[in-house]
């Protein structure tokens, strides 16, 4: 979990609560056809300019009530001082009822009320703002998952295996013959050093933003892998 | 309805099984070639062999002896690095198990299952893992085409290029001009043109000090924009003109005769142009038939090309999705396309796939950068979930840290990719 959606919870978690569960991408080009109930007000795509609300070039990532060049009402101001950003999960609450999330906006539109169409004109949306592929540290396109997998490879519980698979991605940095030059050692490392460290990365407890992201999204089953596989190493 | 990704992940699994009866063939082991010995297919090459344990033929068909990291090589350009520094031999591959064949794959007869090769000859295969790389858009540069590279080099393949740029710049006049024409997007390393512009004002700063650096650049920002323009503002004050798209920065020719870069209509002067055009996918992707447009589609879970099931595309000659076109990304997905390839041939357990990319640049001395992401596989292509990027206004020891630390990963990815 992100801190940005720290702070979104802190300002709005209430309203978000009630928001609907569709925050995936959709179809961008049935999204097209959603966005004709928003272009009357809102400018999209090249050249676009505000108009009666401010264009929507770049919305994903962008803080709430930040163009300096549009007047926003007093409430989207307030939610943006308060550390509301545009991410899916914000977007796709605010398409669902705008006045939920910012009471006093002047935006004076309904809301999308079924998950599909949000979803479809989120997809439209994105494809007006950053891609990751070129700038990196765009907004994410997908939304984080624990990485459930079916029960046949959790059948796979400390699995070497799994975990020489797993282990591949730690020897793009790790040197596998031990050398730790810049880069800490992690060969023969006792196992449940191994899986105390990994899981403290995974909840944050220690600081590194490499190895948080790389262990925030292995589960225990995966992290019991990797360590019956450098366990067995050391043999 | 669609295929959730349990589901979908249940349904490969029911498809390796189905192709877990060994593919024996006739004469013997199953075959895999690989075209291309960097991040990607080096990589791939390396982990089939090594995993397999002798049941998979693999073949590596890499043109140059020597190869020279694409990553690192701004720094060569900044004195950080010798050139040999970023060679590397193919020596551990070989020991490794791997056939390594040192000439030019030609062309690809997908109906027979060939790689054909310029010295001769083909080569069959069961599976063909493509990892060229880029080649350049023809026209790209009104004024550029690959006979003016010595005149204007590009340095974005790294080895005689990068030697050749590198000499241009120490042979500069004092207060003379380097200028730089930016890609367009998609292209390889997003922050790469910029770390050059740090490694080349930080070299001037030691031996030019009075020279000005003009990049013409056709996009409105770029990666890690924030932390390169606070740290050309720290370093290299008043030395670093950025001319974006808002400015005419795509609206560019050049003149390599007269040494001549005209933006938005203005002529100017130059000592050194670096021209580095857009891109596309390594040649022999077009020749096997499995591009659309510029790049090759794939398909994230495996990294198969779109056009034909038993052809694989790694790293920037892909179209992927959401990842860079980076070393990183490129070794992050060959490793998940190993495993399927492995998976196909000889039954072994296929494993979901699970990507990651982090991207190191140097701005000055000891004052590293990065940014990263990890993304999984959807139906629909390689999908972001969660990244970080260094903050400006970070502490010294914070940016001599993260230095370091890409020093050992150039270490590791090395090592990981060539054994």
């Amino acid at each position: 979990m992100s801190f940005r959606r720290v702070i979104f919870f802190v300002v709005a978690g209430l309203f978000f609560s009630t928001a609907g569960a569709a925050e995936e991408f959709g179809d961008p080009v049935a999204g097209k056809t959603v966005y004709n109930k928003c272009k009357s007000c809102h400018q999209v795509g090249q050249g676009a300019r505000h108009r009666i609300g401010p264009h929507l070039n770049g919305i994903f990532g962008r803080k709430a009530a930040s163009h300096e060049d549009f007047q926003y009402s007093k409430a989207l101001q307030r939610a943006g001082r308060g550390g509301l950003e545009w991410h899916i999960d914000t977007l796709n609450a605010f398409m669902e009822n705008p006045r939920a999330l910012a009471s006093g906006t002047r935006m004076s539109f309904k809301g999308l009320k079924k998950a599909e169409d949000r979803s479809n004109l989120l997809a439209y949306l994105r494809t007006f703002s950053d891609d990751p592929a070129n700038i990196p540290e765009a907004d994410p396109t997908a939304t984080p998952t624990d990485h459930d997998i079916d029960p046949a490879i959790l059948a796979l519980e400390g699995d070497p295996e799994y975990g020489e698979y797993l282990s591949s991605e730690c020897t793009t940095c790790h040197q596998a013959d031990g050398g730790d030059d810049g880069i800490p050692s992690i060969v023969l490392w006792p196992e449940e050093d191994f899986v105390l460290a990994m899981h403290a990365y995974k909840n944050k407890k220690r600081a590194h933003p490499v190895m948080q992201m790389m262990a925030g999204r292995l589960n225990a089953e995966e992290i019991a892998a990797l360590a019956s596989y450098f366990a067995a190493l050391e043999q | 309805m669609t295929l959730n990704r349990r589901q979908f992940i249940g349904t490969s699994a029911a498809m390796a099984a189905v192709l877990s009866a060994p593919m024996v063939k006739a004469q013997g082991k199953p075959r895999v070639v690989v075209v291309g010995g960097g991040a990607g297919g080096a990589t791939a090459a390396r982990y089939i062999a090594k995993d397999s344990k002798g049941a998979i033929d693999v073949t590596l068909i890499e043109p140059t002896r020597k190869y020279y990291t694409c990553f690192f090589s701004n720094l060569y350009l900044g004195g950080f690095k010798e050139i040999e520094d970023i060679g590397h031999t193919y020596g551990g591959l070989a020991a490794g198990g791997v056939n390594v064949v040192h000439d030019w794959a030609v062309g690809v007869d997908r109906d027979a299952k060939t790689v054909a090769l310029a010295g001769g000859g083909s080569l069959p295969y069961d599976k063909l893992i493509l990892s060229p790389g880029i080649d350049f858009v023809d026209g790209a540069v009104e004024g550029w085409d690959l006979s003016a590279q010595n005149a204007m080099p590009h340095a974005y393949k790294a080895g005689s290029q990068s030697e050749l740029l590198k000499a241009q710049l120490m042979s500069m006049p004092e207060g003379g001009t380097f200028a730089m024409v930016a890609p367009p997007n998609p292209y390889r390393c997003p922050p790469g043109p910029y770390e050059r512009i740090s490694m080349v004002a930080h070299f001037l700063k030691q031996n030019n000090p009075t020279a000005k650096i003009i990049v013409a650049d056709p996009k409105p920002k770029f990666s890690k924009m924030a932390l390169f323009q606070e740290g050309w503002a720290n370093h290299y004050e008043g030395m670093v003109d950025w001319i974006g798209e808002e400015f005419g920065g795509g609206n560019v020719s050049v003149d390599p005769n007269a040494m001549t870069v005209t933006i938005d209509g203005e002529v100017v002067n130059v000592d050194v142009c670096n021209v580095i055009p857009a891109m596309k996918a390594g040649r022999i992707a077009d020749m096997a038939a499995v591009t659309d447009g510029n790049w090759a589609p794939v398909n994230a879970a495996d990294m198969s090309t779109k056009a034909d099931a038993d052809i694989y595309v790694l790293g920037d000659a892909s179209s992927q999705g959401d990842m860079p076109k980076s070393g990183f990304s490129a070794n992050s997905q060959a490793k998940v396309c190993a495993n399927a390839v492995r998976g196909a041939l000889t039954g072994s357990k296929v494993f979901p796939a699970k990507f990651s990319n982090t991207c190191w640049s140097l701005i000055a001395p000891n004052d590293g950068v990065k940014v990263g992401a990890t993304y999984e596989a959807t139906l629909e292509k390689i999908a972001k979930v969660d990244g970080f990027i260094s903050k400006t206004g970070e502490s010294a020891d914070v940016r001599k840290a993260t230095y370091e630390e890409s020093e050992g990963w150039y270490t590791g990815i090395t090592t990981d990719m060539l054994g």
